[in-house]
């Protein structure tokens, strides 16, 4: 009976605790609205689960998680690409424990059970014992449905959804703008930073769309650079914008001469970057090639949010995983110029490392801070989270919605798709 | 023959350098290294080419200025309050000895304690200790945190 309680209660809530302005502050401490999230969301839409180069070769492999299930992201030898569920199917036992690496079946250590690349059940030792008691045909790794776009690998527990690129819709050309950092290379994955910090998975949701908090939680941060790029970074007030691009997803341009990465390439190069334009026409780059490495080195002008659970951040992908309802954890991925110039791509990993993980000179502010709203989040569990900032100069866009830089237009839009997907009944 | 003069100069000098660190000693840290020395903090623990390579630090000297500078400017949430650390340094080893640079590796216990919370970092450490008069400058400090492949929460101080 108590179950039948809660989960009258649960269906009224969402559109309770979700306004055009403001969201309850329970939705960062309901331990009930997390597991409802995991069904919900999680388990519902596209998730994405790795880049293309990640798992470059046939029997390339990474380990990561849909919601809080493991899976394994592989590609087979026939270049298709398949996400599993790291469970053996006899007893349960993860047939897979590295995070990243090459092979040619996954073999269960308990009692051996052995699959193929595509999830298929291929040997059981000791098959006499069964008889004729076991169909290996009905009994492959299960298998998630998989899309990708751009090189970007999604996955979903949830046959019925739209096809991915219906759901990225807008968002789909900052997806390719993204892909642009690559100056004239593809993009490649190179390693990341994972971190956790003690608090909500829509903290950080909100903080990747969030101009306002730049310049006081990243005071240190914007102390450490040279003046060039203080300037460049001092975007709240400036002509950048936030836009809802619909489905939950949103983009925050902060430096909108950084937008297309192929445009204006006769510009002059800022001073920063003149010693590493110096390097590459040493090493043989003709101009344009100089120009177009230069200026995507950096990355782009702006923060693009997929929803749930993976940006387009400047010059890394942020990937977060909820692990409870006060516990998340982000990956922040390095992405650097495959087969590109090994001067560019040092400069790529220094500034990462400047501002991203553990150690940087950004991420450990910015947990900080959301460490901070969730011990906060206890106090006045009446109160509301305010998110009105820019309402008052939001207007319609071709995609959406549009407002100033520092506007919360981009955490009202993934609120909305939030108490959408919360809402839906079970029927469909 | 383990040659026990070299290794207590250099244990020495290493837990000199912890000290320093402990208390906040910066500026005097600093002048420990050579000009071209880095500090490296890798995440695989297989990887040998750090430089091409995603660390958690890859600073030079110019790094090296900038990370003490935002631990002391109090302009950074995350290092103000500081944690207070306690590092116990053991398990010395001359790896190598050319008579220019003495390779040394070691084993750190550290200890940080921060807004109510303890926590526990192990590594491995290699110093390059490059001979200078009758004391040593550090040519390259290579910290292999045991857990550098897990999740790791916010470190704001220097390892």
């Amino acid at each position: 009976m108590n179950n039948l309680i809660q989960a009258v209660n649960l269906e009224s809530c969402p559109s309770e605790r979700v306004l055009p302005d403001r969201v309850h502050t329970s939705l960062y401490t309901d331990a009930q609205v997390f597991d409802q999230e995991l069904e919900k969301i999680f388990y519902k839409t596209w998730i994405w689960v790795g880049h293309v180069s990640e798992i470059p070769d046939a029997g390339s492999y990474k380990t990561t998680y849909v919601g809080k299930q493991p899976v394994i992201v592989v590609r087979d030898r026939k270049q298709a690409i398949h996400v599993l569920l790291n469970r053996c199917r006899h007893r349960a036992a993860t047939v897979c424990e590295h995070k990243k690496g090459k092979t040619n079946s996954f073999v269960c250590p308990y009692h051996g059970w052995s699959y193929a690349l595509d999830g298929s059940l291929r040997g059981v030792p000791h098959p006499e014992s069964y008889a004729d008691m076991l169909d290996k045909g009905e009994h492959p790794l299960v298998s998630l449905r998989v899309e990708q776009y751009a090189g970007m690998i999604f996955a979903t527990f949830n046959d019925a959804i739209e096809p991915l690129e219906d759901f990225l819709g807008a968002a789909k050309k900052w997806m390719d703008l993204f892909m642009k950092q690559g100056g004239g290379y593809p993009i490649k994955v190179a390693g990341e930073h994972r971190f956790r910090f003690p608090g909500n998975w829509k903290i950080q949701l909100e903080n990747t769309t969030d101009a306002y908090h730049f310049p006081l939680v990243h005071k240190s941060f914007l102390s450490s650079v040279d003046k060039q790029t203080e300037e460049m970074l001092n975007f709240v007030g400036g002509s950048g914008y936030v836009e809802d691009l619909g489905n939950g997803h949103s983009v925050m341009v902060m430096i909108p001469d950084l937008i297309d990465l192929e445009a204006n390439l006769e510009l002059p190069i800022p001073a920063r970057f003149e010693e590493l334009a110096g390097q590459l026409r040493e090493e043989g780059h003709d101009e344009k090639a100089v120009r177009r490495i230069v200026r995507a080195v950096g990355g782009s002008g702006f923060n693009l949010n997929l929803f749930p659970n993976i940006a387009c951040s400047m010059a890394f992908f942020r990937v977060l995983q909820p692990i409870a309802v006060d516990e998340t954890e982000i990956h922040h991925a390095v992405i650097t110029m495959d087969g590109g110039p090994a001067v560019a791509n040092r400069y790529r990993l220094r500034l990462h490392e400047h501002f991203q993980g553990p150690m940087g000179f950004g991420t450990p502010d910015d947990s900080e801070a959301w460490e901070r709203v969730q011990k906060g989040a206890s106090a006045g569990t009446d109160l509301w989270v305010m998110l009105n900032r820019g309402l008052a100069g939001e207007q319609a866009s071709n995609d959406g919605l549009v407002s100033d830089v520092s506007a919360e237009t981009g955490m009202r839009a993934g609120y909305q798709q939030w108490k959408k997907m919360m809402s839906a009944q079970e029927t469909q | 023959m383990i040659n026990l003069q070299l290794l207590n100069q250099a244990s020495a000098f290493i837990w000199q350098e912890a000290d320093m660190l402990d208390h906040g000693e910066f500026e005097s840290w600093l002048a420990l290294w050579t000009q071209d020395a880095t500090y490296i903090i890798p995440i695989d623990p297989l990887e040998t080419d750090f430089e091409n390579t995603l660390n958690y630090a890859y600073d030079d000297h110019h790094m090296r200025q900038l990370r003490v500078t935002r631990l002391t400017s109090g302009e950074s949430i995350s290092t103000t309050p500081r944690a207070r650390t306690v590092r116990t340094l053991s398990r010395f080893r001359l790896l190598a000895d050319d008579g220019k640079t003495v390779t040394v590796r070691c084993a750190q216990n550290l200890r940080e304690c921060r807004k109510d919370v303890l926590k526990h970092y192990t590594a491995d450490i290699t110093f390059e200790l490059l001979r200078d008069g009758d004391s040593f400058k550090i040519q390259r400090k290579l910290i292999h945190l045991i857990n550098s492949t897990d999740t790791l929460a916010g470190i704001g101080y220097i390892l």
